[in-house]
């Protein structure tokens, strides 16, 4: 497999990557949607900011990515079997495919073993292969209903559970999901929109300028890969030691009263309703608040992030069409004086 | 081989022209392919069967090894799997590769590219992003039918060509000439250009490419043609190729400052690219080294020059009727009704696994059990299974629904009547995640029928195409149901179940073969009828007449009257009739 498109190198698309930085800062925000166009580089950024992220330590040679340290069972016992060796892996990047069984996703009984040998043995799927990375899913909204059902219960759990053929497995699931979807080939039911922690719109670039650097870009990336990762090798460390930074400054970042209430207003002035909004938006803005250096949330924090939060939970009035963006932009702008 | 460059044929001396041309460039595609395939995926083929197509594909099998996708190909196929029979008979595993596995450095061919299945796509798709082989697809669509390949496989292939208007010379394909390979050093290359990437950038906004991966992709295919040649610098023959291959067909507009040729207008012969052989054509000297290629300007207006040669058939008739060109896809491409594979579990029944189809084990184990005593004893102890034991699993998925609707929009009531069906249509949609339903929308005016509305799940696609519905005019109420049955039945075709709903009343005075316009309703309805697919009559005149009742009588329909008809009387008619 070729070099990765280096995180730094691409361009636009602020909120996008913004969203995954968030996401990779702090995992409980519970994935990112991604709506938008085809060829706007949305596998691109996951699949980069995936490579971008320094290598795990797992315990060497276990199927399921089991981190050292964890106390999470894991069905091989891996840390029995290989005691304290350990093994430095890229953070997994699965690309989960629209056609995608049950069986791939979630593993199932290893028929090879079961019928040559007679072994009952779990085959690991594609969530035990997510494990601590990024699963992303291109046009969730064609993947079939229990499939997107499984996936978000398991990305909301961090564990993976199957019943199923006379097994009884349970092991670590804990990934970031990023889905990507248009909404002209079918929509989403809004109760699984609202498992997802933030959401992005991503257009096309319409600017001509930003087009043809971008393709100046590939071009030189197509010709000389090494050299043109080195040419950004700088931006990419320093995006590295800032997810770095943030990842160990966020348990300390106040949210205060004010904040709280700031919050609970916004969510009432767009009409958002549930409390997964309200929590998401607070996670988010203290994820802001951790990458941009600060020891405390601000509202300008909230406000930031007030879209990424909340854009999708909005409760969809077929008579008005005013965008769920320009709601939250006004209601923002009512509440956070600029 | 130079007859069969010299196209036949009654068609007047702009299409030869423009047929000698695709012809040359569907060959020109063929070398890049086969010489520099990195980064381009591969081919789109418009065509439908036929000698032209096979002799491209000859062409094609010339150069490189080509293995072709079987119909029926699943995903096990792409990727391999436990050949079931080879380890049941070795009692160890026995591995069989897929088709991507196998396929190494040629190139993977998928006849019948539109009905490929959305998992298919989407598994070709990411095995593209993985620098998988290349990829032809056939595309045998036709214009106006609602099958259209995945659209975000399409876009991973650089090369779009369109074959279905050229005509090769009889004897040429008599004798299997294809005119391959084109003589290249007949190509002239053309000053260097500065800067190329700005100039397919731009030339992409220009017509309408919102994807930004076409410039990319043309800029990577300018590359390759360069070094076909034994160039480094790009020059402007090479991005004239690049646009006539990637750029052009993808357009959904001319660009700026030009308007449409009126329909019946041939479009002017096209500049050359570089043809092995111009004995038809050399009175055509809009040669690009006129032009001074320096300027950025210039260089744009080379690749739209050269797009302009390719562009997809029907933009510009669509462009002359004023519509902009919508780009293929969308709602056609939803999930499937596939029992053996998902939904919830129903029971197991016999049936080798493959295709989709799962093995349940247990059971497949408890059948065999009873008869092992019967068997020859295998000498390794284990359980010996035969072909006739093996137990697949069964599923069963909620059917899915299709409301389609068949306004009538004639009259001077057709503004009110249009805007209570967009509203039904929208509320349906609304409620849509709840029954799976899709809506689509039919409506009839003036002397035809048109699909308003292609089957969707989309509640913002609805809306955008919707919105500048016009009314007015005759009521060609027999080409109305019968658009709208043929919408049935091609959803029907898909698995999913049809519900046709007219909103009319009742009164045809239009028909298109000049026979009684309610003659021609009342057959139309009947044939409709004849096909068994469901469907509710609205008659909304203000004093229903028996008309309407007896059109409803011959479609086997449940006929309501709602002279004050709204939305929401609709869509409680809807359900009752599907509930």
């Amino acid at each position: 497999m070729k070099a990765p498109f280096p995180f730094s190198a691409i361009v636009g698309q602020s909120e996008m990557k913004l969203a995954l930085l968030m996401a990779a800062v702090e995992p409980r925000l519970g994935g990112v949607m991604v709506f938008g166009d085809r060829g706007t580089g949305k596998s691109t950024a996951v699949r980069a900011l995936a490579a971008l992220l320094p290598p795990m330590t797992i315990v060497a040679g276990c199927r399921y990515g089991c981190a050292p340290a964890d106390t999470t069972p894991c069905p091989d016992d891996c840390r029995k079997t290989a005691g304290k060796k350990t093994a430095h892996v890229p953070v997994p990047f699965v690309d989960l495919p629209l056609g995608a069984t049950e069986d791939r996703v979630v593993g199932s009984l290893d028929l090879e073993r079961a019928l040559a040998t007679g072994e009952k043995r779990f085959e690991p799927g594609l969530l035990a292969k997510a494990n601590r990375g990024f699963l992303y899913i291109d046009e969730i909204n064609l993947l079939e209903d229990h499939l997107v059902d499984l996936l978000l219960d398991v990305a909301v759990s961090g564990q993976n559970l199957v019943e199923r053929e006379g097994l009884s497995i349970r092991h670590a699931a804990r990934f970031i999901l990023v889905g990507s979807g248009n909404p002209e080939e079918g929509e989403l039911r809004p109760q699984l929109l609202d498992r997802f922690g933030l959401s992005v719109d991503v257009r096309t670039p319409t600017d001509l300028a930003d087009r043809i650097e971008i393709v100046k870009r590939c071009d030189r990336f197509d010709r000389d890969p090494a050299g043109f990762a080195e040419t950004y090798a700088a931006e990419e460390a320093a995006t590295l030691a800032g997810i770095a930074r943030a990842r160990k400054r966020l348990p300390d970042v106040q949210v205060s009263d004010a904040m709280l209430e700031l919050g609970s207003r916004l969510c009432q002035a767009v009409g958002a309703d549930g409390l997964r909004g309200e929590l998401t938006l607070l996670r988010a803005a203290r994820a802001t608040a951790a990458l941009a250096g600060k020891k405390t949330v601000a509202p300008a924090h909230v406000g930031a992030v007030a879209a990424l939060a909340l854009r999708h939970r909005l409760r969809r009035n077929v008579l008005d069409d005013t965008g769920s963006t320009t709601r939250i932009a006004r209601a923002v702008a009512e509440l956070i004086p600029a | 081989m130079i007859d069969a460059l010299a196209p036949a044929g009654e068609a007047g001396v702009a299409n030869t022209a423009a047929s000698a041309t695709r012809w040359a460039l569907a060959l020109t595609a063929i070398e890049i392919i086969a010489a520099a395939p990195a980064g381009l995926g591969g081919i789109l083929l418009r065509a439908r069967p036929g000698p032209v197509r096979d002799a491209w594909a000859a062409a094609l099998g010339s150069v490189t090894r080509i293995r072709r996708l079987p119909a029926s190909a699943d995903a096990e196929a792409l990727d391999g799997g436990l050949d079931l029979t080879a380890t049941l008979a070795a009692g160890r595993p026995v591995h069989r590769p897929g088709v991507l596995a196998e396929i190494g450095d040629g190139v993977l061919l998928v006849p019948m590219a539109e009905r490929l299945s959305p998992a298919l796509a989407a598994r070709l798709a990411s095995a593209l992003d993985d620098n998988g082989p290349l990829l032809v697809l056939f595309d045998e669509s036709e214009a106006d039918s609602d099958d259209h390949v995945a659209p975000a496989l399409a876009d991973r292939l650089a090369i779009h060509l369109d074959l279905s208007d050229v005509r090769l010379s009889m004897g040429a394909l008599l004798a299997g000439e294809t005119g391959f390979p084109p003589q290249v050093d007949d190509i002239e290359p053309g000053e260097p250009v500065a800067d190329p990437g700005t100039a397919l950038a731009s030339a992409g906004v220009m017509l309408g490419i919102d994807s930004i991966r076409a410039p990319i992709q043309a800029q990577r295919l300018a590359h390759a043609h360069a070094r076909l040649d034994g160039r480094r610098a790009i020059a402007a023959g090479d991005i004239e190729i690049a646009a006539a291959l990637v750029l052009g067909p993808r357009a959904t507009r001319l660009p700026p400052g030009e308007s449409p040729p009126p329909p019946e207008e041939q479009p002017e012969a096209p500049p050359e690219p570089p043809p092995p052989s111009d004995d038809s054509s050399d009175d055509n000297n809009d040669s690009p080294d006129q032009m001074p290629p320096e300027s950025l300007a210039d260089a744009t207006d080379i690749v739209l020059d050269a797009a302009r040669t390719a562009l997809p058939p029907g933009l510009l008739d669509a462009l002359a009727n004023g519509i902009q060109m919508k780009s293929p896809g969308g709602g056609s491409s939803g999930a499937k009704l596939r029992s053996l594979t998902s939904g919830r579990p129903a029971g197991v029944r016999a049936g080798a696994p493959g295709r989709g189809a799962r093995l349940a084990l247990i059971e497949t184990i408890k059948t065999a059990a009873p008869w092992q005593k019967l068997r020859p004893q295998r000498d390794d102890g284990r359980l010996s299974i035969r072909h006739d034991d093996l137990r697949i699993r069964r599923f069963v998925a909620r059917a899915e629904s299709t409301t389609v609707f068949a306004v009538d929009a004639s009259g001077s009531a057709a503004f009110a009547r249009m805007a209570e069906a967009k509203g039904a249509v929208e509320l349906l949609l609304a409620q849509a995640y709840v029954k799976r339903a899709e809506v689509a929308l039919v409506a009839f005016r003036g002397d035809g029928a048109e699909l308003c509305l292609p089957p969707t799940r989309s509640l913002a696609r609805a809306k955008r195409e919707l919105a500048a519905l016009a009314g007015g005019g005759g009521t060609p109420l027999a080409a109305g149901l019968d658009l709208a049955r043929r919408v049935a039945e091609a959803e029907r075709h898909r698995g999913r179940t049809p519900l046709i709903v007219i909103l009319t009343d009742g009164r045809a005075n239009v028909s298109a073969s000049g026979t009684v316009p309610q003659d021609a309703a009342l057959a139309s309805a009947r044939a409709l009828g004849a096909t068994g697919i469901a469907s509710v009559f609205i008659d909304c005149s203000a004093r229903p007449r028996p008309e309407g009742a007896a059109l409803a009588a011959a479609m086997g329909s449940r006929f309501i009257a709602l002279p004050r008809m709204d939305a929401r009387a609709v869509v409680a008619a809807v359900n009752a009739v599907a509930a």
